[in-house]
């Protein structure tokens, strides 16, 4: 780092707190709205200091929900999304980690093309392939389920390869080490390969829960039940209100619900985030 | 305790690549065998087909009256020291000692006798709860070890283990191997392509080459008697000297040497004398380069006389340079004309293509 003097170190540090300032003030607004009185809001005559009502407007929205659009208690959203993203992350990991190693340790017929087929589907996310996933899921009859909501998003491509390229570098010393010290291949990737991706794991959970968490469209898509929705679709229902005036504080409450539990995962997870990253021990 | 028997082992590869033609090694009980070549000879290859590591695609491997071509690994009652150490990173020092013995059932109380009794030995019983990552190279080295002692088997197998330790270590490593295996005298194959280590080591010397046995037997008798120009060349360093003796200068010195085409003098045989000892090789020689190490000097030569190449071999040294060995730091300096000579007794005569020995 060049060590700046007086003048210019100054402007520097004030171009610095402008990006902190555009990237947190609506964070603030957030906050500090979502503890005001609704019709201050509607009047256009919000405070920029936090109101009075945080006690009263977060009990509202986890255990009532707004009066009008939806009549889902946000507390009911979360455990939805939740539930959602865990499914997704966790299935995901579980599901790529294994076709991985089936992909990297075995020679079995059609393993390249296998790897293939695996890897193209990188080019189909839902979106794209959207309609054919509905019909199959309906036929599944797995609409307002959270089998329905969860299974169409863990098939992966990514975590698959991040795995495989993880496998190619584990040295195939220690595949032989176990061989002789009588490990078969359960052994193997129970006891030297799921350790030895903890760290890769941690970091693919971390990215694949803020991706579950904020998956929109097709939760909006397959569930119709109130009980079944999801916390991003819920926001949304929350906004448009047909003859009602929009509940504001409960609105900008739920969207700092919604961003708690990605924050706390990326905060719990940081340090094993950061290492999966990087690492290199092996 | 077991014999180790290679019969008439072959390996291909699918591409076709022959990597093993035929060989045949029989290692006795308690023995310490070290296959030594260059790299790409085999000798690894050969080394993962008796751990059960490469399928065998002919002959057969043995390991104590069974053969075992188409056992597991694990099944083959063998432990295995690898290059890398591949010890298990996640797991400490005790735990990689111990999971092949909790592989196989053992009790927990058993297990934590033989892996305390292995460090010890091996010293390394402050460093039980460590990592590999918290160890230094020579005590990766040591676990490595620990790991296949524990399992008490009847076969070790080496693959080259002290080839990423440093020089010193090495040698400390390399003493410590020799004393252990002595100790618990289990059968070993130990590969390496350094020949000092091959000598130091070895009960049993097998030098390979393109994927053949090119001699096996003690390894001093094969330092003072190799069978081909290629073992000659390999063992021994600074390599031996080998002439063409189509020059007639050195046919004539020599006499009766049979159908002789290529004649081998290693350095340390030759004296710088004026005198032809009878039946001998004396050589002028013009002093190129000097290398002093202390306790002995090593003088290039050239002969100029003799451009004739002989088949090219490794380590050898380019046509017409001659390498003598002579002890001490006293030596002549460079561009002086010297003569040395080699009593009779240490001449090594082989034939034109340099794949027989011919003693005469």
């Amino acid at each position: 780092m060049v060590e700046e003097e007086g003048f210019r170190r100054y402007v520097a540090h004030a171009i610095l707190w402008i990006g902190i300032a555009i990237v947190a003030f609506p964070v603030y607004i957030a906050i500090v709205a979502s503890t005001q009185d609704n019709a201050l809001i509607a009047n256009g005559q919000m405070s920029l200091l936090p109101g009075g009502h945080f006690f009263e407007v977060y009990y509202q929205t986890i255990f009532v929900g707004t009066s009008g659009s939806t009549r889902e208690p946000v507390g009911n959203m979360m455990l939805n999304s939740l539930v959602m993203a865990l499914l997704i992350a966790v299935g995901k990991i579980a599901i790529s980690i294994i076709s991985a190693y089936a992909i990297v340790y075995f020679r079995f017929p059609f393993r390249m093309p296998i790897f293939w087929i695996i890897f193209i589907t990188l080019m189909l996310p839902v979106e794209v392939r959207i309609y054919p996933t509905y019909k199959i899921v309906a036929d599944l009859h797995m609409l307002d389920s959270y089998a329905g909501l969860a299974l169409p998003l863990i098939a992966s491509a990514t975590a698959t390869l991040l795995f495989r390229q993880f496998f190619m570098t584990v040295p195939d010393e220690l595949l032989e080490a176990s061989r002789i010290d009588g490990a078969g291949p359960l052994r193997f990737f129970w006891d030297t390969l799921l350790p030895l991706s903890r760290t890769n794991m941690a970091a693919l959970f971390v990215i694949l829960f803020i991706l579950g968490w904020n998956q929109y469209l097709w939760p909006l898509l397959i569930t119709t039940r109130d009980d079944m929705q999801t916390i991003q679709v819920g926001i949304r229902k929350m906004i448009t209100t047909t003859d009602a005036l929009t509940e504001w504080p409960v609105v900008m409450a739920t969207a700092v619900l919604a961003m708690l539990p990605p924050v706390f995962v990326v905060v719990a997870m940081q340090r094993l985030f950061v290492r999966g990253l990087v690492e290199t021990e092996k | 305790m077991a014999n180790v028997t290679l019969r008439n082992v072959r390996k291909t590869y699918p591409g076709g690549f022959e990597a093993i033609k035929g060989v045949n090694v029989d290692v006795a009980d308690g023995q310490f065998c070290v296959l030594v070549g260059p790299s790409g000879c085999g000798k690894s290859t050969l080394l993962r087909m008796v751990a059960g590591l490469e399928t065998v695609s002919g002959g057969e491997i043995d390991i104590g009256g069974r053969v075992v071509n188409q056992v597991e690994p694990a099944d083959r009652d063998i432990a295995m020291v690898f290059q890398n150490y591949a010890l298990y990173p996640h797991m400490s020092v005790f735990n990689n000692m111990a999971y092949g013995l909790r592989n196989r059932g053992m009790k927990e109380a058993e297990v934590k006798t033989r892996v305390d009794e292995a460090a010890r030995v091996l010293e390394l019983t402050p460093m039980l709860e460590r990592k590999p990552r918290q160890l230094s190279g020579g005590q990766r080295q040591r676990v490595a070890m620990g790991r296949a002692i524990v399992r008490q088997p009847k076969v070790f197998l080496f693959d080259e283990p002290l080839s990423n330790l440093d020089a010193k270590l090495r040698i400390a490593m390399r003493v410590e191997i020799r004393k252990l295996q002595r100790r618990l005298s289990t059968t070993s194959i130990y590969v390496t392509h350094d020949q000092l280590e091959a000598m130091t080591l070895a009960d049993i010397l097998v030098v390979m080459n393109g994927g053949q046995v090119e001699q096996f037997g003690n390894p001093l008798a094969i330092y003072e008697k190799p069978a081909t120009t290629f073992v000659a060349s390999f063992i021994g360093a600074p390599p031996m000297n080998l002439m063409s003796m189509r020059a007639d200068e050195i046919k004539s010195q020599i006499g009766n040497s049979g159908d002789a085409g290529i004649l081998g003098i290693r350095p340390e045989d030759f004296v710088i004398t004026d005198q032809t000892p009878a039946g001998g090789v004396a050589l002028p020689l013009t002093v190129e380069a000097i290398e002093r190490v202390g306790a002995e000097t090593f003088i290039y030569g050239s002969r100029k006389q003799d451009e004739q190449r002989i088949a090219a071999n490794p380590g050898e040294l380019p046509p017409g340079e001659v390498i003598v060995r002579i002890p001490g730091s006293e030596a002549p300096p460079i561009g002086q004309k010297i003569r040395v000579a080699a009593v009779r007794a240490k001449l090594h005569l082989f034939s034109d293509d340099g794949r027989t020995r011919i003693e005469a």
